[in-house]
Formats: structure tokens, C-alpha cells, sequence
């Protein structure tokens, strides 16, 4: 239980996807416009996150790590095509259900559902699972076990992850207003303020529990 | 139709400088933030991004008649994950350190909104060459600012190029000099920061062309 909760917390404000990783910077950037549509956006990537990440651990335990599916097989080589149409297949599972069972759910993300497949945020947490697997639990509150220490860590990076888009959404509505040099308009005042929030996130570095 | 036409020229060169990706077009920002905290990375890491975009575009350019519209995102994936996992395993083979810094940004490369882009916009609707000479296009372009934001970084970081000291050691602070290494640009932050100088430099230079 312990475990659980310091790597929940751990992926939410220390191992942020945005300000430590850089992960999924792309929709972050275009979507952070308004509170409303970065809030949705925010949901999605972390409903999509708690389904892939603990699929993706029981295919890399179950079928590709080395002697996994027969003596002297290694099918870890396969990782990132098999990852990928995990993840693709889900988005569209997912987008089917959502429009199935909650047409306004489905109407208030519009195209972004269908994005979340190329998001680097959802790939990027498979693979940093990946490598966490071999970690030992004993030492590090990285390490990743089980599917249960999978859910916490891809709710922890989703929650992180919503956090900071909702933040840089807010900034920016209040940044309408303020008279900025002319080429760093848009984008560049946008990577500044990205910039000073991943450094008041790098307080957190020390944080343990 | 020659194969150095001007036109040809200018699908090669427009990304390079006037249409550069990340800093126009604003796309495969999360890597370019994550490897840039030494050169070396930075330089492989665009290189690897040039000859997956260069490859990915000229085989679905190939295939773009036959691929049915509505499964092409798959398909475009697929083929960009069989490239990156050709890419990454000869990294893992011929420059291993580089690639355990790199870590999972290899993998990465498949969820780059660079190759996407590129193979939506440009390889679905053009043929093999023009095809392969935008994709080194873009890549160039966005090995360009990689290279500057690692050179930067490593310079003031680590105050070495390439790994290789510039900075004398009797200049540091606890030798008796007055020199000590910016800590702040190894971390993630000044990443951000340095990009957007970078676009702020970029577009204030190309302010005409870009009106």
C-alpha cells in the first residue's frame, strides 16, 4: 500500500510527464487555449493511460520478455510495434464506448480522442514502464511490480499531466491581456511560461513519503 | 522532370530555415526538449529523426494507392515503428552509451508529431523523391535547432563541447579561478527557455518572409 501511494504521488509531482519528461508536449501546446477543452483533454489522456499501461505490462511480462512465452525466446525487439497498436487500438475502443454510452462526453472532446493514439504521453509511459520493471522495489519508489503498481503509476502521470495543462491554461487566458514583444507572441511567451512552471515543479524534487 | 529541379530544391530547403518544424510549424517539441542537455545526444538523435522521416515518407508515398483512407494512421504507424526499431536496435549496436541516455526518446520517435505530420501532409499526396527529400528536409531542420539548444546547454552546463573541456580547469572556482558552471541549463526548465529564445531569435529575423 505504501508503495502504491508514494509512486501515485511520486508520478504526479516529481515524475511530472510535462515538466521532467517532455512528454506530450505537442497537444499540450495547442490544447492549453482554455480551461474547459484542457480539462477534457486531461480526462482522456488519463482514461487512455489506465487502460494501455497495465495492457502493455501484461504483454511485455506475459509474451515478449525473454522466456516469457518459451525457453530462449526474446521477443522484446517487437516492443514498440506492439506498444503502438495496443495504444491505437484502445483509442479507438475507447472512442467507440465513450460515443455508445455518453454522446456528450464524446461531443465535448471532439477530434482530441482520436489524437490521444499519437500523444507521446501515452507511449512514453509504456516504455518508462518498461524500464521500471527491473528496478528493485527495496531501493527505489520507481520500481513497477504488478498490475496494481501500474494503475497507480498511470493514474499518478495522467493526474500530473492534467494538472499541468490546466495550469497552463489559466496562465494563458490571464496572459490575453498583457502586452508581450511582438516575435515572442503566441508560442514563445507560451515555452516561457512552460519554462518557469517546470521550474517551481523542480521543488518538488526532494519529495518523499 | 529532373530530379534537382528548383522546385525539388525548394521542398528540401524550406524546412531547413523558413518553415523550420519546430520553430514554425511547432511540431516533435518533446524530444527536442528532453536530449538536448548534451550535443552528442542531441547530434544522433537528429540524425536517427532525419533517416526515419526520410524512409517512412518514401514508403508510404509508395504505398499511398493502395492504402485504404480510413486504417492509414495504422498503417502509417506501423511503418514507422518497424523503421524506429531497426533505428534503435543499430544504436544499441554501434553507440550504446549515447543510447542509454537516450532512453525511451528512441521509442519515442514513433509518437514524434514531425513523422506524422509529414506523412499526412506531404507523403500522401507526393511522389518518392520529392517525397524522401522533404522528409531530410524536415529532419535537418529539426536536427538545426537540436544542435544549437545542445551546443548551448553543453557549453554552459558542463562547459564542454562534444565532451571534450573548453572551459581551462584553472578557471573554475575551486581551482582559484572565477568561472563556474551554469547548473541551470542541465536541468529541464532551461530547455523551454532556450527554445523559445530560439524562436523569439528565428522569428524576429525572418519577420517579412513570414508575413
Amino acid at each position: 500500500m505504501e508503495h502504491f501511494i508514494s509512486l501515485f504521488v511520486r508520478s504526479i509531482f516529481v515524475d511530472n510527464m510535462i515538466f521532467a519528461f517532455f512528454l506530450g508536449m505537442c497537444s499540450y501546446l495547442a490544447v492549453s487555449k482554455t480551461v474547459k477543452t484542457s480539462l477534457g483533454l486531461g480526462i482522456a489522456v488519463t482514461f487512455v493511460l489506465l487502460i494501455t499501461v497495465p495492457v502493455d505490462y501484461l504483454l511485455q511480462t506475459k509474451v515478449l520478455a525473454e522466456g516469457a512465452l518459451a525457453d530462449g525466446v526474446d521477443l522484446t525487439f517487437l516492443a514498440f510495434i506492439l506498444f503502438i497498436a495496443v495504444i491505437a487500438a484502445m483509442v479507438q475502443l475507447v472512442e467507440m464506448v465513450v460515443e455508445k454510452f455518453s454522446p456528450s462526453l464524446y461531443n465535448a472532446l471532439g477530434i482530441f480522442l482520436p489524437l490521444i493514439a499519437v500523444n507521446c504521453a501515452i507511449m512514453g509511459a509504456s516504455l518508462f514502464m518498461q524500464q521500471r520493471i527491473l528496478l528493485d522495489p527495496e531501493t527505489s519508489t520507481q520500481a513497477i511490480g504488478g498490475v496494481g503498481d501500474c494503475i497507480a503509476y498511470a493514474l499518478g502521470s495522467g493526474i500530473g499531466w492534467t494538472l499541468a495543462i490546466v495550469g497552463l491554461a489559466a496562465i494563458r487566458e490571464k496572459m490575453a491581456y498583457s502586452d508581450v514583444p511582438k516575435p515572442l507572441q503566441g508560442l514563445g511567451i507560451t515555452f516561457i511560461t512552460v519554462g518557469l512552471m517546470a521550474m517551481a515543479f523542480m521543488c518538488f524534487s526532494g519529495l518523499k513519503i | 522532370m529532373s530530379l534537382f529541379s528548383k522546385e525539388n530544391g525548394a521542398v528540401f530547403t524550406g524546412p531547413i530555415n523558413l518553415n523550420n518544424p519546430v520553430a514554425v510549424q511547432v511540431l516533435g517539441i518533446c524530444s527536442a526538449l528532453a536530449v538536448t542537455s548534451q550535443l552528442k545526444p542531441a547530434i544522433v538523435m537528429g540524425l536517427s529523426v532525419t533517416v526515419i522521416t526520410a524512409f517512412s515518407n518514401v514508403i508510404i508515398s509508395l504505398l499511398r494507392k493502395t492504402i485504404p483512407n480510413r486504417i492509414r494512421i495504422i498503417v502509417q504507424l506501423v511503418v514507422v515503428a518497424a523503421l524506429v526499431t531497426i533505428v534503435s536496435n543499430i544504436l544499441k549496436a554501434y553507440v550504446y552509451d549515447v543510447s542509454v541516455q537516450l532512453s525511451v526518446y528512441v521509442g519515442l520517435i514513433i509518437t514524434n508529431c514531425i513523422l506524422m505530420g509529414r506523412l499526412e501532409a506531404f507523403a500522401m499526396q507526393n511522389g518518392p523523391w520529392e517525397s524522401f527529400l522533404d522528409g531530410i528536409g524536415n529532419g535537418l531542420g529539426y536536427a538545426f535547432v537540436l544542435v544549437v539548444v545542445g551546443f548551448i546547454r553543453e557549453l554552459l552546463g558542463f562547459g564542454s563541447i562534444l565532451g571534450f573541456q573548453i572551459i581551462p580547469d584553472s578557471a573554475y572556482m575551486d581551482n582559484g579561478g572565477l568561472y563556474i558552471n551554469n547548473g541551470m541549463m542541465t536541468m529541464p526548465a532551461m530547455a523551454l527557455i532556450l527554445v523559445a529564445c530560439f524562436i523569439w531569435v528565428h522569428r524576429a529575423v525572418n519577420k517579412e518572409e513570414n508575413k
